[in-house]
């Protein structure tokens, strides 16, 4: 029966069943572990409040990591990368006309020396 | 009796259906919002009903041929035009039957969606009309047997397309979009036109068999590939001609990127078709197949790279969809570049393209699916800029459920859809050449970085103080991407059903063009 659920690769194959059940048996274990774990947690009390040292909590609006703190150290490093392909998307037009027709025109090249 | 009629009439039905609806929809429009609502949900549904019945048509008896305008169906040839199809003729075999199915499912869970997200903008009627209409003209490019009739599809699509782009204005930005969308799809539709008057000036026919029964692969025929490669390309939104797609993706409403995605697949099934079943074998097909795999590589790669930077989630899932467009370039390439050599095709070519092919339809759901989360957290929020977002996992937890279903299955995380037709194409295409393979691997993984950030900048951290009010989207939105969240899981679990049902049967079309010829001139 799990043959009907393997997906055939060529080469490997794929069984999304088997994995769904591995990962289920992996979440009960994780889901019991948690369980064994402190059971003193009230929801709704001191408890939750972060503790920073005797500081006053921020606004809950300042700690949130906004999306243009992420990833900074990737775009960073690759700025070399960047600095090139993004000036490339002007959003002129005109611009996009001209790669269309300048890739045609390479294609036409190829096309033609292959032939 | 009723019911003959119909069986008979499918492939004429699959575009009259939405085409009455689409012009019939203003004059309902006057008896109320209601009653438009429930008529262009109803014409989708019964579109949907007639691309599932042609399907099955097709899956089971082999490429049915429809001839407008003949005494029978499938008389394609008349006694007295000189052996040539004159008439209009459709052609659906497993490929396009495939297509309908991918493109109805999505344009029934946006027209779902509609129902909420434009229902505080003005002009509803025209709206529904042009969704109807561009649901026409995706059908019509997949299932038409005709050159100039893809045309005129191609037109009817980029058209409704553009309009729908422009629909909200949004000062002017939205127009702009949809200008350059229709300017670009302008240029692209004349070099069509241009082509096929090149193959009809030679070859006296415009049907796709005729003329690819008589190919000869003159230095005409050359140009008239490439004016069609890079035409349906560019439509499709390969780099480097994918400019307009963040453009155009962007200011769209939300429901009409996700239908957006279908129409450009329905472009890139015209470079399918007309390099696998046009020209077949004639042309160069190592140079062909390696100059869509280099188009492939590109779009991947720049696609996912662009979108990481990018502050709004709907241009980030704009180049995104570049991106995903790059593997189905890459799949079909593959097989392309075998295709005349029978052992590597059946050593991995066929495979490669069974990944490309199940790619189509498993991004159709899972970006469908990232774009009407976006416009339901835009619904609720008023802007798409990320580094406004935030918290909305404490309000919206079912759009965020769907949220993380999307892209799960576009970053390829088992076990989703994604997942399936990625590692059908990373298998096989590693046989072809393991760098590439690596390559769309290494997207993949920058792709599921550019979602955690999304994820994360969207739905995660403490509730914003101005998002205090945000309540969960519509009930009709739900139901929209819930469909196609369903959609993802199913043929995630059960991938090979959908391969052996839909994929393996529409790469087989897509392959035997002796076949699709057959199916017109009856062996000729």
């Amino acid at each position: 029966m799990l043959d009907t659920y393997t997906l055939q690769t060529g080469t490997g194959f794929w069984d999304p069943v088997v994995w769904i059940v591995v990962f289920l048996v992996a979440f009960l274990i994780a889901l019991a572990i948690w369980l064994l774990g402190e059971k003193d947690y009230r929801r709704g009390t001191q408890q939750v409040k972060p503790f920073l040292s005797g500081n006053v909590e921020p606004e809950k609006a300042d700690v949130h990591m906004r999306a243009g703190n992420l990833y900074w150290g990737f775009t960073e490093a690759m700025k070399g990368y960047y600095s090139r392909l993004v000036p490339l998307h002007t959003g002129v037009l005109n611009d996009y006309v001209l790669w269309f027709l300048g890739v045609m025109a390479l294609v036409f090249v190829i096309v033609g020396v292959a032939a | 009796m009723m019911q003959e009629i119909i069986l008979q009439n499918l492939p004429a039905l699959l575009l009259a259906v939405p085409m009455l609806g689409a012009f019939a929809t203003p004059l309902i429009g006057r008896a109320g919002g209601g009653a438009r609502n429930l008529w262009t949900v109803a014409v989708m549904l019964a579109t949907l009903a007639i691309a599932i019945v042609l399907t099955a048509q097709v899956l089971s008896s082999g490429t049915v041929v429809y001839t407008f305008g003949a005494g029978a169906a499938d008389l394609t040839v008349p006694a007295d035009s000189g052996g040539i199809p004159v008439r209009i003729i459709f052609t659906v075999d497993a490929m396009g039957a495939f297509m309908t199915l991918s493109a109805s499912i999505v344009g029934l869970g946006v027209m779902l969606y509609s129902l909420s997200s434009a229902s505080r903008s003005t002009g509803q009627n025209g709206y529904y009309a042009l969704l109807l209409l561009l649901v026409v003209g995706i059908l019509g490019m997949v299932c038409t047997g005709d050159m100039f009739n893809f045309f005129v599809f191609l037109e009817i699509n980029s058209l409704a397309g553009a309009a729908l782009v422009a629909y909200r204005v949004d000062k002017g930005v939205a127009v702009e979009g949809g200008l350059k969308y229709a300017v670009l799809s302008t240029l692209g539709g004349l070099l069509v036109l241009f082509a096929i008057a090149l193959l009809y000036g030679q070859y006296d026919a415009l049907n796709i068999a005729v003329l690819a029964s008589r190919i000869q692969f003159t230095p005409l025929d050359q140009i008239a590939l490439v004016m069609l490669l890079v035409a349906l390309a560019m439509k499709a939104g390969a780099v480097p001609m994918h400019f307009w797609t963040p453009d155009a993706y962007s200011m769209a409403p939300s429901a009409i990127t996700a239908l957006l995605v279908v129409a450009s697949q329905a472009s890139l099934y015209g470079v399918f078709r007309v390099v696998f079943t046009l020209y077949g074998l004639t042309l160069n097909y190592v140079t062909i197949g390696w100059i869509i795999i280099i188009l492939g590589v590109l779009s991947m790669f720049v696609g996912v790279t662009m979108a990481i930077p990018q502050k709004d989630v709907k241009r980030l899932m704009a180049y995104h969809a570049v991106s995903q467009t790059g593997y189905m370039l890459l799949g079909v390439g593959v097989g392309l570049a075998v295709l005349g050599n029978p052992q590597l095709l059946d050593s991995y070519g066929v495979i490669a393209m069974e990944g490309g092919i199940f790619h189509i339809i498993n991004h159709a759901m899972y970006k469908g699916l990232l774009f009407l989360t976006a416009g339901a957290i835009f619904y609720r929020t008023g802007t798409r800029n990320l580094n406004q977002l935030g918290g909305l996992g404490h309000s919206m937890k079912w759009t965020m459920v769907f949220f993380i279903i999307g892209a799960l299955a576009i970053a390829g995380i088992p076990p989703f859809n994604g997942f399936a037709s990625k590692l059908m194409i990373y298998e096989s295409v590693f046989l072809f050449n393991p760098l590439l393979a690596i390559i769309a691997m290494v997207v993949s993984i920058l792709t599921l970085a550019s979602f955690v950030k999304v994820f994360h900048s969207i739905f995660m951290g403490p509730r914003l103080p101005e998002y205090a009010e945000v309540r969960e989207a519509p009930t009709p939105m739900l139901i929209g991407m819930g469909l196609l969240s369903l959609l993802v899981v199913l043929f995630g679990i059960f991938p090979q059903e959908v391969v052996d049902i839909l994929i393996t049967p529409a790469a087989s079309a897509l392959i035997d063009q002796g076949g699709y010829i057959a199916s017109v001139l009856g062996g000729a």
